[in-house]
């Protein structure tokens, strides 16, 4: 299975939404930059802007396709080896496009190996960015994963457990022992190492076993809806990504009331994304705020650390229902 | 001579909770003369079996939906002859660094059988818990403000009170039905209710959200405003130390 950790010294992953805006951006402010110095007005700039465009687009838009088409390849070589590979295969684009445009086009254009040394320097210089940026977040992912464990399950629910099991021990003693090794695995869980990816439908064992402890406090109080018929079970996600969620959902949704609530939970695939989508009742009285920003953003950071932009947790109120969103790109332990 | 049993009721949200501390109750029951008088499983049950029957000490989780332990013992004071309290949780580091430094007495769950007998040979010297301390250790304010009325006590919803009027010794109570009485410092219901409330004069605070417009009356060579309720005739003068929030609320 795929690890969470960002190695300090590793390409970018060239098919990841996140990477590929980057060099969209930095690539074109690289152009603007370069065209400032060549005129003294406005217009002037944006003149060589356009000149410049039919060099730099067909570039950057050809390197995206081939480094995307290559990107397992080349995640396997050495970083080293990796590095050499990517600003070869620049070159050789730049070189080609610059040819192409002046055989073509008829552009006046300069030199063949000026384009060489330019492309040299810019991928140079957006691998380095993506390398510092890989490892000025290698400590927040470590610090993350800390935060998780203190902050996943709450004090206030292991106590709440403990002393409900108690009070089956004399009556039902079959349910108590059954509800000690729902515990023993939810902590197991919790104080797991949570750098690897785990299997979908083990975080919704997770989330069951959770809901069974629950169960036994609240009573009727908690109901739970599953919709998962259209589950991958075999898609991996980040462990502990719905329980936090799903324990939310308890304390906010169902513990500030007297009335019996609905937690419903579904999760599906839609083409290349997985989505989690967790409702619950919302309160407005009463409302407990504490720890409820807390679990959301530790989700939201370890989701943008693995995924970027194609991971998101979104929440919404609607019509006294508070809805949780989650959106990760669908990954199988084989296509990794 | 033997001494009366002790009389307690159970007040948690949680079945098994209440279940633990019966078992627990029933161990002690060798060693101190009790009697359980009931469970409740929220304040509202909690103060209908305390209108009904003597108790001497109230089990009191803290963490309960709605109203939680914190407001019910605030409500029990207005009882002829208030219980004991003593209070139940779970985890709860805010209010045990308030306990601690008020010395009132709790439980932690899951509870042990020795504190609880502990807690139930110390329970008939328990002082009172005294109301500015409750009201000081509450993180959230009262949801229902209580009022005595015939040896009954009456829960009135926060949400459903249109004004409050100091008058004399008293305070007025006015929701949409009716009018109560109740024995508390307007000056402390503007701390507690701030959100809810705005005062428009020195004896008088109005629910923002009952408030409907402003009126500009005349009365014998002076002008002053007036706030229009929601659902109810009457006007309320504003003072002129107040005249500003007629700016605030727009007209």
């Amino acid at each position: 299975m795929p690890s969470i950790n960002h190695y300090p010294y590793a390409l970018p992953n060239f098919r990841n939404l996140g990477v590929l805006l980057r060099v969209l951006v930095i690539g074109n402010a690289m152009g603007l930059a370069a065209a400032l110095p060549q005129a003294d007005t406005l217009s002037g700039v944006a003149h060589a802007m356009v000149e410049q465009a039919t060099l730099l687009q067909p570039v950057l838009i050809a390197s995206l396709v081939v480094l995307g088409a290559l990107n397992g390849a080349l995640q396997r070589l050495p970083y080293a080896a990796g590095v050499a590979a990517v600003m070869t295969i620049e070159a050789a684009i730049a070189v080609a496009t610059a040819e192409a445009n002046r055989s073509w086009l008829v552009m006046e254009l300069g030199p063949w190996w000026r384009y060489l040394i330019l492309a040299l320097l810019a991928s140079a210089a957006l691998l380095a960015y993506f390398n510092l940026r890989s490892r000025a977040l290698s400590p927040a992912l470590e610090e993350a994963r800390l935060q998780a464990l203190q902050a996943r399950i709450r004090p206030h629910f292991l106590f709440n457990s403990l002393n409900a099991v108690l009070s089956l021990i004399r009556a039902q003693p079959k349910r108590a022992e059954a509800a000690l090794e729902d515990l023993a695995d939810l902590f197991r869980m919790a104080m797991a190492d949570n750098r690897r990816l785990t299997v979908l439908k083990d975080e919704v064992a997770l989330c069951r076993q959770y809901l069974e402890l629950e169960q036994l406090r609240l009573g009727e109080r908690l109901q739970v809806e599953w919709h998962l018929d259209k589950m991958p079970g075999d898609a991996l996600i980040p462990p502990l990504m719905l329980q936090p969620l799903v324990e939310n959902a308890v304390y906010h949704g169902i513990e500030p009331s007297v009335q019996p609530g609905v937690i419903r939970i579904e999760i599906y695939r839609d083409g290349k994304q997985l989505h989690a989508l967790l409702d619950n009742p919302y309160h407005a009285h009463g409302a407990r705020h504490a720890g409820n920003r807390l679990a959301l953003d530790n989700i939201r950071e370890r989701l943008s650390l693995l995924f970027d932009a194609e991971g998101t947790l979104e929440t919404a109120l609607h019509d006294n229902t508070y809805r949780a969103h989650i959106t990760i790109p669908y990954l199988t332990a084989e296509a990794a | 001579m033997k001494e009366q049993a002790l009389r307690i009721l159970i007040v948690d949200d949680e079945a098994p909770a209440r279940n633990r501390m019966r078992d627990l109750l029933e161990d002690c029951a060798s060693k101190v003369s009790l009697e359980i008088i009931g469970e409740a499983a929220n304040g509202r049950a909690a103060l209908d079996i305390l209108e009904e029957k003597e108790v001497d000490l109230v089990l009191l989780d803290i963490r309960m939906p709605e109203m939680d332990g914190l407001e019910l013992a605030q409500h029990l004071r207005k009882l002829p002859d208030p219980p004991a309290v003593i209070f139940t949780t779970a985890y709860d580091s805010y209010a045990l660094r308030a306990f601690d430094l008020h010395a009132i007495d709790y439980l932690l769950k899951p509870i042990r059988l020795g504190r609880l007998f502990d807690a139930l040979s110390r329970a008939r010297s328990i002082t009172p818990l005294r109301l500015d301390v409750l009201r000081e250790i509450a993180p959230e304010p009262r949801t229902n403000l209580s009022v005595r009325e015939r040896g009954k006590i009456l829960l009135v919803p926060v949400e459903d009170i249109v004004y409050l009027k100091a008058e004399l010794k008293y305070v007025t109570i006015r929701t949409h039905e009716r009018e109560f009485l109740i024995e508390e410092a307007l000056s402390n219901l503007e701390e507690e209710f701030g959100a809810r409330f705005v005062r428009i004069h020195r004896n008088c605070l109005v629910a923002k959200d009952a408030i409907a417009g402003f009126e500009k009356i005349a009365e014998s060579g002076s002008e002053y405003w007036a706030v229009m309720l929601k659902g109810i005739m009457e006007k309320l003068p504003v003072s002129r130390r107040q005249a500003h929030i007629v700016k605030e609320f727009g007209k």
